[in-house]
């Protein structure tokens, strides 16, 4: 009461009616860590808003029609020229209304750094593991607004009907043919009869600037509001604890730094939208379905899906009066699918592997998930040698290599790049965890060699801050999962055997090779050891204090943690 | 036989004396003959007729040909082997003209080395001497002249007339060549190239000739104004400025995308790093 007494007069009108006093009080000062990598996700969020204003200023003038016109602005090149009433209202925007051009690109680049940031939102969600319980279910609505923000985007590239977007369409309505049993019929829905139709614009219209923002925006609603309800993930640290959250309050320095960041974002992206020319419609000029121009590309995040095509040989196979297109459909409506779903799944699947059933608010380090950081690894080379497919063209003419050659190497590298990738990623993880090991027992290298009164040479090493030592343990013992004898003692056999063994087997492979944490008795003996080697008073922090904060235990006690519920 | 030979005395003398020891001599003296009063009576004669400046130049014409060409075309144009079984040089019995100003006219041609595809480059002849070359081919046989220059001539193109050409420009010529012109891929490390900076007489020719990958687009497929068209939309394209800032190159999406993962996130992650620096990190320093 004597804070509502404290508003100013039009504070205290509102919070009369609305009782914002209360909820501010509650959440003005909620917490919130501190690192950069948190704020790729805001990135995506500042994009969508500035997705949303430019959008309704094109809704303006755009006329979501396929009715032919002849086009008489001021476009001089194409003057005279028949084309849908989409195409030319673009084309309006684009050089006869006052900022339409700048609002276009603005939008346009907008899609691109929305979906491209999401996407790195993402890469950091996963190789930090902030997809643990208790937050499986926000990965799914993220990796649920990324599918949506792709559908989106493409939706809206299709909407100008000039003659990138349409070869666009042509090759989605092929796809959607490529469906056995029901591709055609599937096709005459969409289109409203055969491709392109006069409905595909104003349909596509309504889901573009309709239905999809729609449930993006109920989608970012409940993300953030599950981000305030879990709390924020954080990485590890001095007292830093699954139980608390170090950092700052939302109001002051939050409100700054993620305010002062939403102008950052608009701010580069206007300037992207003046400075750089994306989407030249009037280069491509209207869609004819007998025109196609070299270089056709769908925008970047469909780039993966146009590669799988390109990379895909052409087989094809006829029976019983059916064609299935092999070269559609594995490469549009299987693998896509597939790897989409593996992805969105993960969390659960890794939970299933490990059997680690603990909430976990502390993010791991991605070289202390030497597994999943390689998996990490092989989904990104997968997806980044389709993306490379989809530029084959560009690549060949820019690097005066063969286009036969770029695919074949592709097709090659395609089985090969994640295998590889994964392997070297989990080897230089595992190094990696060697090498911070070693900073514990030993401490650092200071650079000073010393003679010993009997010949010895050795290095004083240093011990490493009490700060770093934290950091450095404040991880959990991970261990494969134990499944238990194959009988009880009185002989029956264990439920559920053979998954169970194909689990156990699955959790060997992602922990096995990982380098645990040294226990306390194993750092109190390195020390002591140190403290024998040196003669002197060096290696001095025997006990390193940081570790008492951390899960500090048995292999024993580790493993009733993880399976305990 | 010899009843023959009874009638007609002259051949019944030329008969006793065939196998004369001197006949062989005056036969082939005769046939001398013959041969050197008919080339007389002929050759001088077209000499004449013909325009000498013509003449010199197709005469100058093939001795440059012997010096550049004629190591893979042959010695008379009949196309030429590399000396295992592959050819070297096509035939350029009837190529025309046309041929041979766009190949050497635009630097493809001398090759320098065999490839997937001859690259444009700086010509090594002077414009004289191209004409001299392309006089000599077109000697050899009929194909298509160098087009006129009036048949090329954009400067009265109007608005209509270029629209027409971007049309056609995008109904026969993007798939391989860009929707801007930029070039683009084809199969085995070969290509289109960019249509930027070229002489608006060897984009005609090109069309009328189609050189190493490209198809011909003869007069009956694309009438000479068609063509004109196309060329006035090409140089319209190409004198447009962007409206919308730097182009990127007029390659579509692939580079769009690039400057948007490099540039654009990677201005707003170093952003992100510089707020999140600015914070807790800078205070928690002087904390400790």
């Amino acid at each position: 009461m004597s804070t509502t007494k404290d508003f100013p007069p039009p504070v205290k009108w509102v919070d009369d009616r609305l009782g914002i006093g209360k909820i501010g009080k509650k959440n003005l000062r909620k917490v919130f860590p501190d690192h950069w990598s948190f704020m790729l996700g805001e990135i995506a969020l500042y994009s969508f808003i500035i997705l949303i204003l430019t959008g309704i200023f094109l809704t303006l003038w755009f006329k979501p029609s396929m009715g032919e016109v002849e086009y008489q602005g001021s476009y001089s090149l194409l003057k005279g020229l028949h084309m849908s009433e989409a195409y030319a209202s673009t084309l309006d925007i684009t050089f006869d209304v006052r900022g339409g051009l700048l609002m276009r690109q603005i939008h346009h680049w907008a899609a691109v750094l929305f979906v491209a940031s999401m996407m790195v939102h993402l890469l950091r969600i996963f190789f930090t593991g902030a997809f643990r319980k208790p937050r499986e279910l926000n990965w799914v609505i993220g990796f649920g607004m990324l599918f949506l923000g792709i559908i989106e985007g493409f939706i809206g590239y299709g909407l100008p009907d000039d003659l990138l977007s349409g070869t666009g369409l042509r090759i989605t309505q092929g796809m959607i043919q490529a469906s056995p049993v029901i591709g055609t019929y599937l096709s005459f829905f969409i289109f409203g009869g055969e491709f392109p139709g006069n409905e595909f614009v104003s349909r596509f219209f309504t889901i573009h600037v309709l239905l999809i923002p729609g449930l993006i925006l109920a989608l970012v609603t409940a993300h953030l509001f599950l981000v305030v309800y879990h709390k924020h993930t954080q990485y590890p640290g001095p007292g830093r604890t699954e139980k608390n959250v170090v950092g700052y309050p939302l109001m002051p320095v939050y409100m700054a730094k993620a305010g002062g960041f939403f102008f950052v974002v608009f701010g580069v992206t206007a300037l992207m939208g003046a400075l750089l020319q994306i989407n030249p419609v009037w280069l491509y000029g209207p869609y004819n379905p007998a025109e196609v121009t070299a270089g056709s590309q769908p925008d970047w995040y469909m780039g993966w899906l146009e590669g799988s095509v390109r990379l895909m040989p052409g087989f094809e196979s006829h029976f019983w009066g059916v064609t299935l297109s092999w070269n559609l459909l594995i490469p549009a409506l299987i693998i896509p699918p597939a790897f989409v779903t593996l992805v969105a799944l993960y969390p659960f699947i890794e939970q299933w592997i490990t059997g680690d059933k603990r909430e976990h608010h502390l993010l791991d380090r991605p070289r202390n998930m030497p597994t999943r950081t390689g998996i990490g690894a092989a989904f990104i080379t997968f997806y980044g040698l389709l993306w490379i497919g989809g530029g084959n063209d560009l690549i060949a003419t820019h690097f005066g290599v063969s286009l036969n050659n770029v695919t074949w190497f592709l097709r090659v590298m395609i089985f090969l790049g994640p295998v590889f990738a994964f392997w070297a990623t989990r080897r230089i993880a595992i190094s990696l965890q060697r090498s911070d090991n070693d900073r514990i027992l030993h401490g650092l290298e200071s650079g000073i060699i010393m003679r010993l009164p009997h010949g010895e040479y050795i290095e004083k090493h240093t011990p490493i801050s009490t700060y770093e030592a934290y950091e450095l343990t404040a991880r959990d013992r991970i261990l494969p999962l134990d499944i238990g004898p194959e009988t009880d003692e009185n002989g029956v056999r264990a439920p559920k055997r053979a998954i169970n063994k194909v689990r156990a087997r699955l959790s060997r492979f992602y922990f096995a090779d990982s380098v645990q944490k040294p226990t306390a008795e194993e750092i109190a003996e390195a020390h002591a050891h140190g403290h024998h080697d040196d003669h002197e008073e060096l290696g001095h922090a025997a006990e390193v204090p940081g570790l008492t904060g951390t899960v500090e235990v048995d292999d024993e006690t580790a493993r009733e943690q993880i399976t305990k519920h | 036989m010899s009843e023959k030979r009874l009638s007609l005395s002259p051949a019944r003398f030329l008969s006793a004396r065939r196998r004369h020891r001197s006949a062989g001599l005056v036969v082939l003296l005769f046939g001398l003959l013959a041969v050197g009063s008919a080339y007389a009576a002929f050759a001088p004669d077209n000499a004449v007729a013909d325009n000498s400046a013509q003449s010199q130049q197709i005469e100058e014409g093939k001795k440059l040909f012997a010096v550049g060409c004629a190591s893979c075309h042959g010695l008379n144009a009949e196309g030429g082997g590399n000396g295992e079984g592959k050819q070297a040089g096509p035939s350029l019995i009837g190529v025309g003209a046309a041929a041979v100003d766009f190949q050497v006219g635009t630097g493809r041609m001398p090759a320098m080395q065999p490839g997937a595809q001859i690259p444009r480059k700086t010509p090594a002849y002077t414009p004289a001497e191209i004409e001299a070359l392309a006089a000599y081919v077109a000697s050899l046989a009929p194909g298509p002249a160098v087009p006129a220059e009036e048949s090329y001539d954009i400067s009265k193109a109007t608005d209509e007339q270029i629209t027409r050409g971007g049309e056609l420009f995008r109904t026969n010529c993007t798939a391989c060549h860009n929707f801007a012109g930029r070039g683009g891929a084809l199969p085995g490390g070969k290509y289109a190239p960019s249509l930027m900076n070229v002489d608006p007489k060897h984009i005609y020719e090109a069309m009328l000739t189609g050189p190493q990958q490209m198809p011909v687009f003869s007069d009956q497929v694309l009438r000479p104004e068609d063509k004109r068209d196309v060329i006035a939309y090409l140089n319209a394209l190409q004198q447009q400025k962007d409206p919308g800032g730097f182009g990127l190159g007029r390659l579509g999406p692939v580079s769009e995308g690039l400057w948007g993962w490099l540039v654009g996130i990677g201005l707003l992650v170093c952003v992100a790093v510089w707020i999140g620096a600015k914070g807790v990190k800078a205070k928690g320093v002087k904390a400790e």
